[in-house]
């Protein structure tokens, strides 16, 4: 089945379009992981504009935010004082990369620069995903080597600006915080990201926040990032495809609940292997496309 | 597969002695296209009108369409390799070329008319991709303005349909032309020639407003118009689709 996408102005096929949906929200039901950072380039591929599937993802990562921020609120893991800190740092953030989203866009470097990114970002991940799982499985046959204790004091809580959190039991600066939304924001807004890869583990290690609180405190800025993001590319570039998103989205909830339900089947460490090999093989593919020789050198923008 | 067609009429009125005069009747105007998948067809037909009897030494009778969309700046961007990775580094602004250009026509057009007619009668993709901005990163243009004509005909928005006109009893004739799904709406404008040894008999222009309708229309113009409410909206029906299409997954697995 054919779909015409108004804003992309291409036509896709729109189970294709679904099994990709469905195929983040797996990874999200298997890891917990959000999925948007191989969404974006699975879109490239399938031939959507960089600039359309990056705008979209944010659109589609706010719509699949709403209903883990509401379970995460029923179950009253979403620290709010520390969201909002977030937050603040992520809405500027969002600000900021739309705006260089709209420079690199309009000098025709959009495509290099988002490319280029994920395969920074992609192989990092990939490759530390890789290291961590294997270790994970030796450190499985050796029962000492098991516990990793959580850090109670970092650096980052020697800042000034503290802060008490009651939820998530830390009084700390609120410049750390402040900084990983304002990042995880500008990621939003260029690579089309939810940025939890970042922030789940900048919360952990490098501010101490209980793991309990991190993921619904983490949801909790990307509902509104995303959102402001999407409404912010709207505003800028009309680049936000309400009609694939919400394909996206429909695939998504299904791959999510298969995902959930795998979960519990299979052997997580050997799952994580396999993501990992698959992000490291969709990073290689865009590192080919930089590389390769296009079939045309030429392209065309229309304003 | 969703067709539109559709139609235009038009009848051109050429006596058979010296002095030639065109007539036109069209009895559509304005296309409103469904926009699917593929795009639509354009059902072009009409009819040569003489008063006297039809020729017969005077050769062959041919037929040249042209339809031509709303002209629009196009940015074309040249690749190169930098550091071993491929970078836009030239670009070149288009300032005027049409966003959508068929020509239908009994042969070839190159075997029809001269250069100089063609240029005389605008006919030819050479001729209406010609206009650009001055540009300080290339030194010329041609290579661009070529990539221009390339990339929209492999897209479907250039066509050169060389026989694709059917003239019967050099009375009657009739062609399709593909219409891509990524139409700019707008003025086109259809030309008609009718030629006859390397000599354009009669010509006859029209317009055809060009307005595409259904959802996906709509979601384009209110993303370009409203584009803060757009937005908004955006935002809100994601919000929807992911909790409505949660909950029905709840609901089922009880």
């Amino acid at each position: 089945m054919q779909i015409y996408l108004p804003i992309a102005e291409v036509s896709v096929n729109g189970l294709g379009l679904l099994v990709i949906g469905a195929m983040v929200g797996l990874l999200s039901g298997l890891f917990g992981v959000g999925g948007g950072f191989i969404l974006t380039p699975l879109l490239f591929f399938i031939g959507i504009p960089p600039t359309v599937a990056v705008a979209s993802a944010a659109n589609q990562i706010a719509g699949s935010s709403f209903s883990a921020f509401l379970a995460h609120m029923r179950r009253k893991t979403v620290d709010f004082r520390m969201g909002s800190v977030l937050l603040v740092g992520g809405l500027l953030g969002s600000f900021l990369g739309v705006r260089a989203f709209e420079i690199l866009r309009s000098k025709g470097q959009f495509e290099l620069v988002v490319s280029l990114l994920y395969v920074l970002m992609l192989g990092t991940v990939g490759g530390l995903m890789l290291v961590e799982s294997v270790r994970t499985l030796r450190r499985a046959k050796d029962p000492n080597a098991a516990l990793v204790r959580r850090k109670r004091h970092t650096w980052a809580h020697g800042l000034p600006l503290k802060m008490r959190f009651h939820t998530s039991k830390l009084y700390v600066s609120a410049i750390p915080p402040f900084v990983i939304g304002l990042v995880v924001g500008v990621l939003a807004a260029i690579m089309g990201v939810g940025g939890g890869f970042i922030m789940v583990p900048a919360m952990i290690y490098l501010i101490g926040m209980p793991t309990k609180v991190v993921v619904g405190t983490s949801v909790f800025q990307f509902l509104f990032v995303t959102a402001f993001t999407a409404i912010l590319h709207s505003l800028q570039s009309g680049s936000v495809d309400v009609l694939l998103a919400v394909i996206l989205l429909v695939g998504g909830v299904i791959g999510a609940q298969v995902g959930v339900a795998l979960a519990a089947r299979l052997r997580a460490e050997q799952l994580r292997i396999l993501l990992a090999l698959l992000v490291i093989g969709v990073c290689l593919k865009l590192a080919l496309d930089l590389v390769l020789t296009p079939d045309d050198l030429y392209s065309l923008t229309s304003p | 597969m969703l067709r539109l067609l559709a139609l235009l009429f038009l009848c051109l009125a050429v006596p058979a002695l010296a002095e030639e005069t065109v007539v036109t009747g069209i009895s559509t105007d304005k296309i409103a296209l469904n926009a699917n998948f593929n795009g639509s067809e354009l059902f072009v037909f009409g009819a040569i009108r003489r008063d006297g009897p039809i020729p017969t030494d005077a050769g062959p009778l041919d037929v040249v369409i042209t339809i031509k969309g709303p002209p629009r700046q196009v940015t074309v961007r040249r690749k190169s390799r930098v550091l071993g990775i491929w970078v836009n580094t030239a670009s070149l602004k288009v300032r005027q070329a049409p966003s959508f250009y068929a020509i239908a026509s009994t042969r070839p057009v190159a075997e029809l008319l001269d250069e100089t007619d063609r240029l005389r009668y605008g006919i030819g993709m050479d001729e209406a991709v010609r206009r650009v901005a001055g540009s300080d990163t290339i030194e010329d243009s041609a290579p661009f303005t070529a990539a221009v004509i390339r990339l929209r005909t492999e897209s479907g928005s250039y066509a050169e349909l060389d026989r694709s006109v059917v003239l019967s009893e050099d009375t009657l004739f009739q062609t399709r032309i593909d219409m891509p799904s990524n139409l700019v709406e707008g003025d086109y404008a259809a030309q008609f020639f009718l030629v006859r040894q390397g000599k354009v008999l009669s010509t006859a222009e029209t317009t055809i407003l060009v307005e595409k309708t259904g959802i996906e229309r709509w979601i384009y113009n209110l993303s370009r118009q409203q584009p803060l409410l757009y937005g908004v909206l955006a935002v809100l029906v994601a919000f929807a689709a992911g909790w409505l299409a949660a909950e029905a997954f709840r609901l089922a697995k009880r």
